[in-house]
């Protein structure tokens, strides 16, 4: 609650200020909102979704000029500006989301960059955009009829935009698609395979953003009423971003720190060199430039990570989370084989990773996959949830085809997997981390999470979470940071998130890896009960003694070639077996 | 337009094209030993082709201080290192090139830079002045943050840039230069004119796309160099120095920069901050090779440099818009043989 505190506290300060603060400071408070329109799409963007941009001054531009040209040259009202605005910087972000979205990490910021560049030089030589001299004559904004032309109004007008951006993101964030966007940076492959569009998402997050910094662009244009090239050139693009990541570039809190810091220190500097006037551009980038280097060396949280250690006490107690279940599949009980793989090949330049390999679970049954090291038993997962692509061969899943799907669709169909190498976002909760499980299983989108219009199934999905991390025993840690569990307990977060999907087939690879014996049993348990609920598990391990106690049916790999199948008391009779596990029949 | 102006717009395209391939080189360079995207890779050429002015006009360039500064912080940092690894006999070296090379360096600028040198020793002295900060500025930049993810490392780049492009306002004014040719040579070829210079640039661009070609796919030395990028540990494990690496790529780096500098000096008017333009054309001309193989990036950039010129022709307002949106094609196509990568980076 004094969190909350913390936030009435803010509002009260930003509504009061004007009251008591002189004409020019209230100037500078509206400018210090409108970078915080900007720097808080950063920080959805680069913070949560881990996408850099250098290019935002740009879109901030398009917003400007839209509104700009079209209020001053045609007389058009600012409002159908401000559409016109979001509309021309949506389609130019998602042409450039589209593009860039397949290509690594680093290719955006450079289109950004280079973008960036031909945006400023485009609005300096158009004609009809006034050049570089601008466009002036912009009408001031209006509500039912009066007009906006005090300084106090823009201020008023302004905060009331960025607070509400404020609370829309929190609850963007703490959402199914908020959860879904922290997957971005670094666990995107995992969030595939329960289901997460991430190329969409990435495209959305990157429109997001740059529709707040053109709403911004808006804002300034009818409170300036003039504009022109320079405030919206590739070094303010830099310059926003080095305010996100000042602040603190993973926190909304960081945004508005960071645009208050830079507006400050500019002042500052301003004010202690006024010797330099002439000058002081340089040293204001000059100083930028190296503080924003030792930032990113010394302190990558920012500012705001610095604050929220000390106050981390303050933040509220979780809630255990209550809601109706969600509706589970049923198990299929006919006799024919849940999943086929049919002589599944992987190939890597020459090396066959996976030779001709075929084998199928049944409904209700636990098949073990064994094999040394590099026996090609974690290819052959990824061949069946779709994140490798078969060479030859095929993959079905009740009769019907999966190879070739991609890993979302097969999700979408109820196989679920963990991952030998444990992909947990370790800054989250377990409970959050283990509602990504339930991705698919309720539907609100992007715009229904901003606005909080999922009250009901968002309830839901964390009911169902916090059920499963019970089923698995671990109640005690739903609210413990995932990444501060010792890696046994890891596993099982993994399981459970796996089972939030609510799969017919369970893939679990190398779960007891890392578990102690009191612990292995639990886990042996917990299968065993799986199965008696009619769930189908494969199950990649090493640990023999868990394996044969378990499974109904054992397939031995090696060197990607299937070398036996059968029941645990055959395999461990079988000559072929024993001599690629022991090096000859002893 | 006819023959005449077509050939002649192609000469000028590919002399700024084969400058735009010389950054080219040194970007793919740096980025596939140390998975920096060096951004401020033009200010080397701007800070060189400008001391190579201020000596010119007997003055002792700002270049100097900023090469004394970094020295001297990299040494405070190597101190700090020092103390924290309880490896005090390290310093010994790091006090020579950090602070007694510059030292040296900056005392013979100043005692040099007042007398009437030979055109020569004033661009030895450029390369003196400027080379150096290239290991400087990957010591204090970047070797603190080597193992962070390449988005970290592009932000620092960027940052870097806005404090040297300040920089370079305050030591070189924001007057242009230009700097005198070092070859008078020149031949006429029918309607066309070919100078010296000229040809230098392309002489020097081809020898160093083979050159840099050779060197990391033909030896042992430059395969450990790119085997730093994909896997430091890795190479760490098999006796390969990243630090090391680092500093002598950007050495390199720089030493192509200054390089260029000093060969477009006399074609064009430079300021403090064309370097970031032309570092960033180099860059698109990379990204078209899609910033992994030397003729790749440089035939790119060559494409870059004739665009621009016929461009220039065309629509000369519009020339660097035409040239900065020509990335979107680029990367639609990169992006269209992009393989689906199922190793997740940060």
């Amino acid at each position: 609650m004094k969190a909350r505190a913390l936030q009435a506290l803010l509002v009260a300060v930003v509504g009061l200020a004007p009251l008591v603060a002189p004409e020019y400071w209230i100037t500078l408070g509206s400018y210090i909102g409108l970078y915080t329109l900007v720097t808080l799409g950063i920080c959805v963007l680069t913070g949560i979704a881990g996408q850099v941009s250098f290019g935002q001054a740009a879109f901030v531009g398009l917003g400007a000029y839209a509104t700009a040209w079209l209020s001053s040259v045609y007389g058009v009202s600012p409002w159908i500006g401000l559409l016109a605005g979001l509309a021309v910087t949506g389609a130019f972000a998602l042409v450039l989301g589209l593009i860039t979205t397949r290509l690594s990490g680093h290719f955006l910021p450079l289109g950004t960059i280079a973008w960036g560049l031909s945006l400023y030089y485009l609005f300096g030589n158009l004609e009809f955009l006034g050049g570089f001299t601008g466009l002036s004559g912009i009408p001031p904004l209006a509500f039912l009829g009066h007009e906006l032309k005090r300084s106090v109004e823009h201020y008023a007008l302004i905060w009331s935009f960025v607070l509400v951006a404020l609370v829309l993101i929190q609850f963007l964030l703490g959402s199914r698609v908020g959860r879904a966007i922290r997957t971005l940076r670094g666990a995107a492959v995992m969030a595939e395979s329960f289901g997460v569009n991430t190329r969409a998402l990435r495209v959305q997050v990157f429109v997001f953003a740059a529709l707040l910094a053109a709403l911004s662009g808006w804002l300034y244009a009818h409170m300036q009423r003039f504009v022109n090239p320079t405030p919206f050139g590739l070094h303010v693009g830099i310059e926003y971003l080095f305010m996100a990541v000042l602040g603190g570039v993973g926190h909304v809190w960081g945004a508005l720190l960071g645009a208050l810091l830079i507006t400050a220190l500019k002042q500052v500097l301003q004010s202690a060199l006024p010797q330099l006037t002439q000058t002081s551009g340089q040293f204001e980038i000059i100083l930028f430039g190296v503080l924003l280097v030792v930032v990113l060396q010394r302190a990558r949280g920012g500012v705001w990570a610095w604050i929220s250690q000390r106050f981390a006490h303050w933040a509220p107690e979780p809630e255990m989370p209550v809601g109706a279940a969600l509706p589970a599949r049923p198990h299929p009980i006919a006799d024919g084989p849940l999943l086929q793989v049919r002589a599944a090949r992987k190939a890597f330049g020459g090396l066959i990773a996976v030779n001709d390999v075929s084998f199928e679970v049944r409904p209700g049954e636990i098949l073990g996959l064994i094999g040394p090291n590099g026996a090609g038993k974690s290819t052959t997962f990824n061949l069946i949830t779709g994140l490798l692509d078969l060479s030859a061969g095929e993959v079905r899943y009740l009769g019907q085809l999966i190879s070739g799907m991609r890993p979302e669709d097969i999700a979408r169909r109820g196989i679920a997997r963990t991952f030998q190498h444990v992909k947990l976002l370790p800054n989250l909760s377990t409970l959050d981390n283990v509602a990504i499980g339930a991705h698919l299983r309720e539907t609100p989108g992007f715009l229904r999470c901003l606005l909080h219009w999922e009250r009901a199934e968002e309830r839901r999905l964390l009911a169902e979470a916090a059920r499963q991390i019970e089923r698995v025993g671990l109640g005690q840690d739903m609210f413990r940071r995932a990444g501060g569990l010792p890696l046994g307990k890891q596993r099982i977060v993994e399981i459970a998130r796996a089972l939030a999907a609510d799969p017919r087939l369970l893939l679990l690879d190398e779960p007891a890896a890392g578990l102690r014996y009191l612990e292995k049993q639990e886990l042996a348990k917990l299968l065993s009960a799986l199965r008696a609920e009619g769930m189908s598990i494969l199950l990649v391990e090493h640990d023999m003694e868990f394996v044969m106690g378990l499974v109904e049916r054992l397939v031995v790999l090696d060197f990607g070639v299937k070398l036996a199948e059968g029941p645990p008391a055959a395999i461990r009779r079988d000559p072929k077996v024993l001599e690629a596990y022991l090096g000859g029949v002893a | 337009m006819d023959l005449q102006i077509a050939v002649l717009l192609a000469q000028d395209g590919l002399t700024s094209g084969a400058i735009y391939a010389l950054m080219a080189l040194a970007l793919v360079l740096v980025f596939a030993v140390t998975r920096v995207i060096f951004v401020p890779q033009g200010e080397f050429l701007a800070f060189g082709a400008l001391t190579l002015a201020g000596l010119q006009t007997q003055k002792l360039p700002g270049t100097v201080w900023l090469l004394l500064g970094l020295g001297a912080v990299a040494f405070a940092l190597d101190c700090v290192d020092a103390v924290r690894r309880r490896r005090p006999r390290r310093l010994l070296p790091a006090a020579g090139w950090q602070l007694a090379l510059p030292l040296l360096i900056a005392g013979t600028a100043a005692w040099l830079a007042p007398m009437r040198t030979p055109l020569l020793v004033q661009i030895a002295l450029t390369f003196l002045l400027v080379v150096p900060l290239g290991p400087l500025l990957y010591r204090v930049a970047y070797q603190p943050i080597a193992e962070a993810p390449v988005l970290v490392l592009l932000i620092v780049s960027v940052a870097l840039h806005l404090a040297l492009s300040g920089l370079g306002l305050l030591f070189f004014g924001a007057e242009g230069s230009r700097t005198p040719a070092f070859s008078e040579a020149s031949a006429q070829l029918g309607f066309l004119q070919i100078t010296g210079q000229a040809l230098w640039v392309y002489a020097c661009s081809l020898a160093l796309v083979g050159a840099l070609y050779l060197f990391f796919e033909r030896t042992l030395r430059g395969k450990a160099l790119r085997a730093t990028a994909v896997n430091r540990i890795g190479a760490r494990l098999s006796g390969i120095s990243t630090t090391a690496a680092g500093k002598a790529c950007f050495l390199v780096a720089a030493l192509i920069g200054v390089f260029s500098g000093v060969l477009i000096g006399p074609l064009t008017t430079i300021y403090y901050d064309t370097g970031f333009l032309v570092g960033l054309k180099g860059f698109v001309g990379a990204i078209m090779g899609g910033l992994v193989g030397y003729p790749a990036a440089a035939l790119g950039a060559l494409l870059v440099g004739l665009l621009e010129s016929f461009a220039s022709f065309w629509a000369s307002a519009y020339k660097e818009v035409i040239v900065f949106t020509l990335i979107i094609p680029v990367l639609l196509v990169l992006s269209l043989r992009a393989h689906h990568d199922d190793e997740d980076e940060e």
